[in-house]
């Protein structure tokens, strides 16, 4: 299903591969006229297969939320208007699971940005076991979100066997029942864990891009680490920061297996995210009518988020 | 900063960060007790029990077959698809070229919970629920956006001049494939691969809400082992390590490719 949005991402980056091209095209081809058809012949399964994924689903969805639509009970069909949106969103959960899903966003993106930029120019420069620490660092992005979620569950988290109670303990402090107590942090920390690699290794290579000689003159000047940092690095790394929240965000709307398999949402909505809440309308209340309403209020939270991407990515990719 | 505080600081994080990993493998190799021992235990006499319980308790090797085939086919099938129309949009611009790339893009932003009610629903009228199949389509159409990405801009490096002189000495379309562009966009087209395959080894949403016993990958079995009763800890520890580690050791060899295909050509 669809986000409408213009276009305006690749502009500045294809801008001169554009004007070459076109230049390109200007030459007489003689033989391209015959072959037209080829490029949209070769194009065609993939934009067909993307636009029935993305419309079927979407005019079901306006269908299912107009009516009463219980799985259990799929007899029992009849029109009830804006019925569903009015229980979606009157639904207390709703503005919790809102709220929830930015949180864990912003946080998600918050922690693997900063952490991922400090980590990556900390291991910039050669040092012993550099090759290995590059390869146990990137390890978490591997490992599956519901292999990840029980193991912060049960083993780092656990409230009285846990690696962290242990912990907690030996600082003589009372351990923390992270699943009841901080149940969004936790899946905070799971979520960040898996993306903060990824975000590392993105910075560090576009590190290695980096003028060397540019740094060298700038410490020759009198600059400071931090003076470095504000105008030569960090200018530097703006593209590849963009494209870390551009990913970032595509994947994090719908982290699920973290929630299904550990808080299951809870405890009461407390770590609810949208698409956890549509998930218990569907299949835990068998509420098809309900679900897709909120579903398409999915589909307006994933359009917000895509204009303000474009934005962002479009002024960085300048 | 002196080498010497570097290092120790790279390793520190380092280790912290793989600490909860590392903990999960020694856990697999402990009995169930040790697993829960007050304080936690780093040296033990390590058991393989664990393995061979999670084989006969729960069918390992039939998820594993199921991860496999579905991430391998999803991955070809998404290749086959993804790979000419990336080759159009790169060597074949018009004015929409774009429009038609950011469209693509956008579905990949739509939640997957979004489409659960349609897709269930017509998976379930297809007689299609619990069958490989049917996440073989589901995790091609969801990495497809990705893949053509990917491709596109890996093509887009990719000199056209040198497809043009191929044309002007008579090379068919397929010679054309073939022996000019395939070898030049062969790291593109394996960086997409391998992601896509990470991707859907690890994909859970769709596994865990369209399949079961049959059909059930390795993300949905473990997902099982979420029973807040049991404290079968050694157990989860070795069922998640088969679970992940083919797919972690194959990122370990493939990620300097894997980053450089992630980042859309737009970090160098």
């Amino acid at each position: 299903m669809g986000v409408v949005i213009d276009t305006g991402l690749a502009a500045p980056a294809a801008a001169n591969d554009d004007a070459a091209r076109e230049k390109a095209a200007a030459a007489p081809r003689v033989e391209r006229t015959a072959s037209r058809a080829l490029p949209r012949l070769l194009m065609a399964p993939a934009v067909a297969t993307l636009l029935l994924w993305m419309l079927v689903p979407l005019v079901m969805t306006i269908y299912f939320s107009f009516i009463r639509y219980n799985l259990m009970q799929p007899e029992a069909i009849g029109f009830i208007g804006l019925g569903n949106y009015e229980f979606f969103v009157t639904d207390p959960s709703f503005a919790t699971a809102i709220m929830n899903t930015l949180l864990l966003i912003g946080s998600v993106i918050a922690i693997t940005v900063v952490g991922g930029v400090a980590l990556a120019l900390l291991i910039d420069e050669p040092f012993p076991g550099r090759g290995i620490v590059r390869v146990l660092l990137i390890s978490p992005f591997f490992v599956m979100p519901t292999v990840n979620a029980l193991l912060w569950k049960h083993m780092m988290m656990n409230p009285i066997y846990g690696v962290l109670a242990d912990l907690w303990r030996f600082f003589g402090a009372e351990p923390v029942d992270f699943m009841t107590d901080w149940p969004l942090g936790s899946v905070i920390v799971m979520v960040a864990w898996q993306w903060l690699p990824f975000a590392t290794l993105i910075f560090m290579t576009a590190l290695q891009s980096m003028n060397r000689e540019e740094l060298e003159a700038a410490r020759m000047d009198g600059a400071h680490y931090l003076q470095q940092l504000r105008y030569l690095v960090l200018p530097h790394l703006g593209r590849s920061i963009a494209v870390v929240i551009m990913i970032e965000m595509i994947f994090l709307m719908s982290v699920f297996a973290e929630i299904f398999t550990t808080t299951g949402g809870g405890p009461g909505d407390a770590s609810t995210n949208v698409a956890f809440l549509i998930f218990k309308q569907a299949l835990l209340n068998f509420d098809a009518g309900v679900a897709s309403a909120g579903a398409l209020f999915a589909v307006l939270l994933a359009n917000i988020a895509a204009v303000f991407l474009i934005r962002l990515i479009g002024k960085n990719l300048d | 900063m002196a080498l010497a505080a570097r290092t120790g600081a790279a390793w520190a994080v380092t280790l912290l960060l793989f600490f909860p990993l590392g903990w999960l493998v020694l856990t697999a190799f402990k009995t169930e007790l040790q697993a829960i021992a007050v304080p936690p235990l780093f040296v033990f006499t390590p058991t393989l029990a664990n393995f061979a319980e999670v084989q006969q308790r729960s069918d390992y090797l039939l998820y594993a077959q199921n991860s496999l085939v579905t991430s391998v086919a999803s991955t070809l099938l998404g290749l086959a698809i993804a790979a000419p129309a990336a080759y159009s949009m790169a060597f074949f611009r018009t004015r929409r070229t774009r429009d038609i790339l950011m469209w693509m893009l956008s579905t990949k932003m739509m939640p997957a919970v979004g489409a659960l009610v349609p897709i269930y629903v017509l998976a379930q009228t297809a007689g299609l629920l619990d069958t490989r199949l049917a996440l073989i389509v589901i995790f091609t159409l969801s990495n497809l956006p990705i893949m053509v990405w990917m491709l596109y801009s890996q093509f887009k490096d990719i000199p056209p001049e040198i497809l043009e002189a191929a044309r002007m000495d008579g090379a068919t379309l397929w010679q054309e494939f073939r022996q000019v562009l395939l070898p030049l966009a062969m790291g593109g087209l394996a960086a997409t691969g391998l992601l896509c395959l990470v991707l859907s080894w690890n994909e859970a949403f769709w596994s865990l809400n369209l399949t079961s016993a049959k059909a059930g990958t390795l993300a949905a079995l473990i997902a099982s082992y979420s029973s807040p009763e049991g404290l079968f800890w050694a157990k989860l520890s070795a069922a998640s390590l088969m679970a992940i580690a083919p797919i972690v050791v194959f990122g370990w060899f493939s990620q300097k490719q894997l980053v450089q295909g992630l980042t859309f050509g737009a970090v160098k």
